[in-house]
C-alpha cells in the first residue's frame, strides 16, 4: 500500500518577472518501507515538489493537484491539521543542519520538543526516548550530547541530531533533502549507512532527494529522475542505472565522474621543467582563547612538493585539511609564512611587493563560488579584463577589449555578453568567466580551488573538459584542489592527499587510485559513492563513531601512528616522515593496518 | 501590444548586431525604487519643497527680512479684504512678531536647513568613506589606530565642541557645516569600515589581489562601489539628523543668525508665541516634519531596493 500518493501536483511561483512553473503535473507513489530516490540537477524542482507536499511552500508559491497520505488528502489542508502530521508521521531533514537547529536550545531539548508536542510524553520518558534515538544514529556519549548546543557539534554530528529529531516520533515517511551534500565523503558514508539501518530497523519509508547519482545508488529501491519540474523516468533502481530509457537519465549517468573508471587514458606526467618548488611550507593561525591567551592552529604543517610545466597536481582532503590555505600560501595571498615557495627558482617571499604583483601574471587562481568571486557591480567583461589592466597597463583599451572578447570565446562565452553582469548568468557561465579572468594574462600556473564543486554534474564535466582543453592549448600547469576524488581522478597527473595540514600520500594518479597505501587514503576512496547500485550494495562499510579529530589538538595528526603519539593535547608530537614506497609514490609513516 | 511586438523584434535584431547591454545592480535598484509608492511620493514632495526653496524670492512679493510694524503677528490670510492685515497684500502663512512674512521666511529657512543637510552630509560622506574604507581594508594596527581616533572624537561632547568653535571663530554659516560634518562623519566611517571588513573577505576581492590589482584600485573599484548601497541608505537618514542638529543648535541660539533664518530658528521663535500666534510654530514645524518624513520614506525605499533579499 502506498503511504503517500502524489497526483498531478503542480507548483507555480508568482515572481515579479512572471510565473515560474517549478513542478509540472507530477505523479508519484511511495510505498511502505520503501526508499525512493529523487535525482535531478539544481532547479529541477525536486525540493519544491516535496516542500509543496508538506505545505511548506514560500508565500508566493501555489500548489494544485492532490497529495494523499494513507488515503487522506493533505494538500491545501489548514496548517493546524498538517502540523499533526508534520514532525511526527512525516518528517523532513535538510541540507544544512546548522540552520535547521535553533542555536540557543540544547540538543536534548530540541529532540524532545516534538515528542512533548506530538505525544505529550512526560519529561523523563521523553528523555529516555531521545537517548534511544541518539544511540540509533550512533551518537556516542548520549547524556553529554543532550546538554550540548548545536554550535558545539561538527556538521556530521549535527546531521545525526537532525535525523534523530526526524525519527524520534516514529514517522512513516522521512523526506531527506540533500542531507549529505554539505558533508565530507567519509561523513556522508556514515550518514547514509545510518539511514540504511533506520530503514531496515524501523521500516520507515524514505524519500532521498539528491543531485548525486552515487548517493542514490547506495540507498534507493526506486528512483525518479526529474528535469524542469517533470519526472522524465521512474523505476526500480537497477533499471534506471543499468537500463536507462530516457536520454536525460543516460546523460546524467554519463556526466557523473566515476572514481572506479578513469575517463581519460593515463597520460604520464609531462616531462617539462620544474616550475614550482614548495618546501616545508607552514601556515599558522592563532586562535584566541580569551583576551590574553591564544593557541596556534597549524592549517598547513610542513608541506613540500614540486610541479612541472604542463602537469596537473590534484590536492584532495576533507574540509579543514588546509587545502585552500595551502593554495593561498603558494600564491602569497597570505601574510608571511615559514617555508619557501620557489617560482622558476626565485623565492617569492624575497620579492618586493611591486615585483610580486608583476609576477602574478604567471600564476592565477579560480575560486569555488563563481558568483561570489565576481564583483557584482562590474560587468563580466570588466572582471575578465581586470588582471590585464592591472598587469599590462600599457595596453591600449581597444586591445584589452579585443583580448577579452577572444578569451570569452575561448572559454565558451558569447563575446556579445561582454557588458552583462554576473547575476544574469548561470553558475557554469560565471565559472567560465572566472576561468577567463585567470587565463587572460596567459599564466603558466592556474590553481583551481574547488572550482567545480558548486556546479551540477553535467556542468562540472563541461568545465573539467574546458580546463583540459585549455591546458592542452597553452601548456599551463594546474593545481586542482577538490574534496571530490572522482573529479580529481579525471584530470590530474599526480594526486596529493592532505590530512590536517600534512601530506599523507602523494603519488601518480593511477598508482594512488589503484594501490592506495595510507589508511586515510583508503578510507577516503572507499567512502566515495559510485553510481552503480550493485557495487554500492556489496561494499563493506567500516563503521565509525565519534567526532573528527580537532586540528587544535596536536595528537590528532598522529591518529594513524598511535604508536608514537604522546598523550598530551599540547605536546610537540613526532612528525611522520614521507617514505618513497615506489618510484614517485610517497606515503606518510603509519601504523600497520590490521 | 503591437508596439511591444515591434520593439521586441527590433531589440532581437539589435542583439545580433551589437553587444547585449547588461542590467546592472544599480539599474535593478532604480527599477525597484520606482515601484515603491511611498518612496516616489517622498521624492516628489521633497523635490517640490526644494524647488520652492530655490525659487523663494520669485514666489513672494516680500523680502525675508522686511519688517512691517503695522502687521505684527497677523493670522494667515489668502485673499484681499479691508482688514488691516492684508491691506498691502496677502500673507499666506501670516506674519511673525516683527511683522515679517512667514511664508517667505519658511522658504528661506528651507534653503538653510536643506543646504546644511546636504552639504554637511556630503562632507561626512566623503571623509567617512575614505577613512572607513582605508581603516577597514588595511585592518590590523592601522585600523586600530584610526578607529581609536574616531572613538576619541566620539567621546567629545558635541555641544561643547560647537560652542568652542563658535567662540574661537565667529559665528558663521559655514562653521555650522564644519561643526556638524565633523560629528557626522564619525558614524559614517564606522559604518563604512564595518561593511569594508565584510566585503574584503569576499572572493572577488581576493580574485582581484590574485590578478595583481593594486591596493588603491581595489579600494576604489571593488570596495567603495560595494559599500555604497548601505551607505546611501544611511545618507538618507543622516540628512534629517543633520537638519535636526542644525535646528537644535539654532534653537539654542548657536546656529543661524538673524535676520537669516532656518527651520530650527523659526520653530524656536514660534514656540515663544505658541499661545498668541500658533501659526508661527505650526508652519515651519509642518514643513520640517514633512521633509523628514520624505527622507525616511526614501531611505526605506532605497533599503528595500538595494537589498531586496533582506526585506
Amino acid at each position: 500500500m502506498a503511504i503517500l500518493e502524489i497526483k498531478d501536483l503542480d507548483v507555480r511561483f508568482a515572481t515579479p518577472d512572471g510565473d515560474v512553473h517549478a513542478v509540472n503535473k507530477v505523479n508519484l507513489d511511495i510505498g511502505a518501507g520503501e526508499c525512493l530516490g529523487v535525482v535531478g540537477e539544481s532547479g529541477s524542482g525536486k525540493s519544491q515538489l516535496f516542500l509543496a507536499t508538506l505545505g511548506l511552500l514560500s508565500t508566493n508559491g501555489r500548489a494544485t493537484g492532490s497529495v494523499k497520505y494513507r488515503d487522506k488528502e493533505i494538500l491545501g489542508v489548514p496548517p493546524d491539521a498538517l502540523n499533526k502530521l508534520r514532525g511526527s508521521k512525516i518528517t523532513m531533514i535538510f541540507q544544512d543542519p546548522l540552520t535547521c537547529l535553533t542555536p540557543h536550545m540544547r540538543i536534548g531539548a530540541q529532540i524532545m520538543e516534538s515528542l512533548r508536542i506530538h505525544e505529550r510524553l512526560p519529561k523523563d520518558e521523553a528523555e529516555k526516548r531521545a537517548l534511544e534515538v541518539l544511540e540509533m544514529v550512533r551518537m556516542p556519549d548520549g547524556p553529554r550530547r543532550m546538554k550540548q548546543y548545536p554550535h558545539e557539534l561538527s556538521g556530521g554530528m549535527r546531521q545525526r541530531v537532525m535525523i534523530a529529531m526526524a525519527v524520534v516520533c516514529g514517522p512513516d515517511l522521512l523526506i531527506a533533502d540533500e542531507p549529505t551534500t554539505a558533508l565530507d565523503v567519509t561523513v556522508q558514508a556514515d550518514i547514509l549507512d545510518i539511514m540504511r539501518d533506520l530503514k531496515a530497523e524501523l521500516g520507515t519509508s524514505i524519500v532521498m532527494i539528491s543531485h548525486d547519482m552515487g548517493v542514490i545508488a547506495g540507498i534507493a529501491d526506486r528512483v525518479a529522475v526529474m528535469r524542469d519540474g517533470e519526472i522524465v523516468e521512474a523505476g526500480p533502481v537497477d533499471d534506471i542505472y543499468y537500463r536507462p530509457q530516457h536520454s536525460y537519465t543516460k546523460a546524467l549517468l554519463d556526466a557523473m565522474p566515476r572514481i572506479d573508471r578513469p575517463e581519460h587514458d593515463a597520460e604520464g606526467a609531462p616531462g617539462g621543467e620544474t616550475i614550482l618548488n614548495v618546501n616545508d611550507l607552514e601556515v599558522r593561525f592563532s586562535i584566541a582563547d580569551d583576551a590574553w591567551h591564544s593557541r596556534e592552529l597549524r592549517a598547513v604543517d610542513g608541506v613540500s612538493f614540486s610541479l612541472r610545466q604542463g602537469e596537473t597536481l590534484g590536492i584532495v582532503g576533507e574540509s579543514g585539511c588546509g587545502k585552500s590555505t595551502l593554495a593561498r600560501a603558494v600564491l602569497k595571498l597570505l601574510p608571511e609564512t615559514p617555508g619557501t615557495v620557489l617560482w622558476l627558482g626565485r623565492d617569492l617571499a624575497k620579492l618586493r611587493p611591486g615585483e610580486l604583483r608583476k609576477s602574478r601574471e604567471d600564476f592565477q587562481i579560480v575560486f569555488q563560488d563563481p558568483l561570489a568571486s565576481l564583483d557584482p557591480r562590474m560587468t563580466i567583461g570588466e572582471s575578465i579584463a581586470e588582471p590585464l589592466r592591472a598587469l599590462r597597463p600599457y595596453l591600449p583599451k581597444s586591445e584589452i577589449v579585443a583580448r577579452t572578447r577572444k578569451m570569452m570565446e575561448q572559454v565558451g562565452l558569447d563575446p556579445h555578453w561582454i557588458n552583462r553582469y554576473p547575476h544574469e548568468f548561470s553558475g557554469g557561465q560565471n565559472q567560465r568567466a572566472g576561468i577567463a579572468r585567470a587565463m587572460i594574462v596567459e599564466p603558466r600556473l592556474v590553481i583551481c580551488d574547488e572550482a567545480v564543486s558548486a556546479l551540477d554534474a553535467s556542468i562540472q564535466a563541461q568545465i573539467v573538459e574546458l580546463l583540459i582543453r585549455l591546458q592542452r592549448e597553452t601548456g599551463m600547469s594546474l593545481i586542482f584542489i577538490s574534496h571530490d576524488l572522482s573529479v580529481v581522478r579525471h584530470l590530474c597527473h599526480r594526486v596529493m592527499v592532505l590530512f590536517l595540514g600534512r601530506i599523507v600520500e602523494l603519488a601518480g594518479r593511477d598508482a594512488l587510485y589503484a594501490d592506495p597505501r595510507h589508511p586515510y587514503t583508503k578510507a577516503l576512496l572507499a567512502a566515495v559513492p559510485v553510481p552503480d547500485p550493485k557495487h554500492e550494495r556489496e561494499k563493506t562499510y567500516v563503521r565509525r563513531t565519534g567526532e573528527l579529530p580537532s586540528p587544535l589538538d596536536t595528537r590528532s595528526q598522529l591518529i594513524f601512528l598511535k604508536s608514537k603519539m604522546i598523550d598530551d593535547p599540547a605536546a610537540e608530537q613526532y612528525r611522520p616522515q614521507l617514505l618513497e614506497v615506489a618510484p614517485g609514490h610517497f606515503v606518510a609513516e603509519h601504523d600497520p593496518v590490521t | 501590444m503591437m508596439a511591444n511586438g515591434i520593439t521586441g523584434d527590433v531589440s532581437a535584431v539589435m542583439r545580433k548586431a551589437q553587444d547585449v547591454q547588461g542590467r546592472s545592480l544599480w539599474s535593478d535598484a532604480r527599477r525597484r525604487l520606482l515601484r515603491n509608492r511611498a518612496a516616489v511620493l517622498g521624492v516628489v514632495v521633497l523635490g517640490f519643497i526644494a524647488m520652492m526653496a530655490v525659487f523663494a524670492p520669485l514666489l513672494s512679493q516680500y523680502a525675508y527680512d522686511a519688517q512691517d510694524y503695522t502687521l505684527i503677528s497677523c493670522a494667515p490670510n489668502w485673499w484681499h479684504s479691508a482688514m488691516a492685515c492684508n491691506a498691502g497684500g496677502t500673507h499666506w502663512f501670516g506674519t511673525d512678531n516683527l511683522g515679517r512674512d512667514l511664508f517667505v521666511r519658511v522658504l528661506y529657512g528651507a534653503r538653510v536647513s536643506l543646504s546644511v543637510g546636504l552639504v554637511a552630509t556630503l562632507v561626512s560622506l566623503v571623509i567617512g568613506i575614505a577613512y572607513g574604507a582605508i581603516a577597514g581594508y588595511f585592518g590590523g594596527r592601522i585600523d586600530a589606530l584610526m578607529m581609536r581616533v574616531v572613538d576619541v572624537l566620539y567621546a567629545l561632547p558635541f555641544i561643547f565642541l560647537v560652542i568652542i568653535l563658535m567662540v574661537v571663530f565667529h559665528r558663521s554659516f559655514y562653521l555650522l557645516f564644519v561643526a556638524i560634518g565633523a560629528i557626522e562623519w564619525l558614524t559614517m566611517a564606522r559604518i563604512v569600515r564595518g561593511q569594508t571588513l565584510s566585503i574584503k573577505q569576499k572572493e572577488f576581492v581576493e580574485a582581484a589581489r590574485a590578478g595583481g590589482v593594486g591596493t588603491f584600485h581595489i579600494i576604489l573599484r571593488h570596495i567603495v562601489p560595494n559599500v555604497l548601497g548601505p551607505v546611501v541608505v544611511y545618507v538618507t537618514l543622516t540628512i534629517p539628523a543633520v537638519i535636526l542638529a542644525e535646528s537644535f543648535l539654532s534653537f539654542l541660539g548657536l546656529g543661524i543668525q538673524e535676520p537669516l533664518t532656518s527651520w530650527g530658528v523659526l520653530i524656536a521663535d514660534g514656540k515663544e508665541q505658541m499661545e498668541t500666534a500658533p501659526w508661527m510654530l505650526l508652519f515651519p514645524a509642518a514643513f520640517m516634519a514633512i521633509t523628514l518624513f520624505c527622507f525616511n520614506f526614501i531611505g526605506d525605499g532605497l533599503r528595500d531596493a538595494l537589498d531586496p533579499k533582506d526585506r
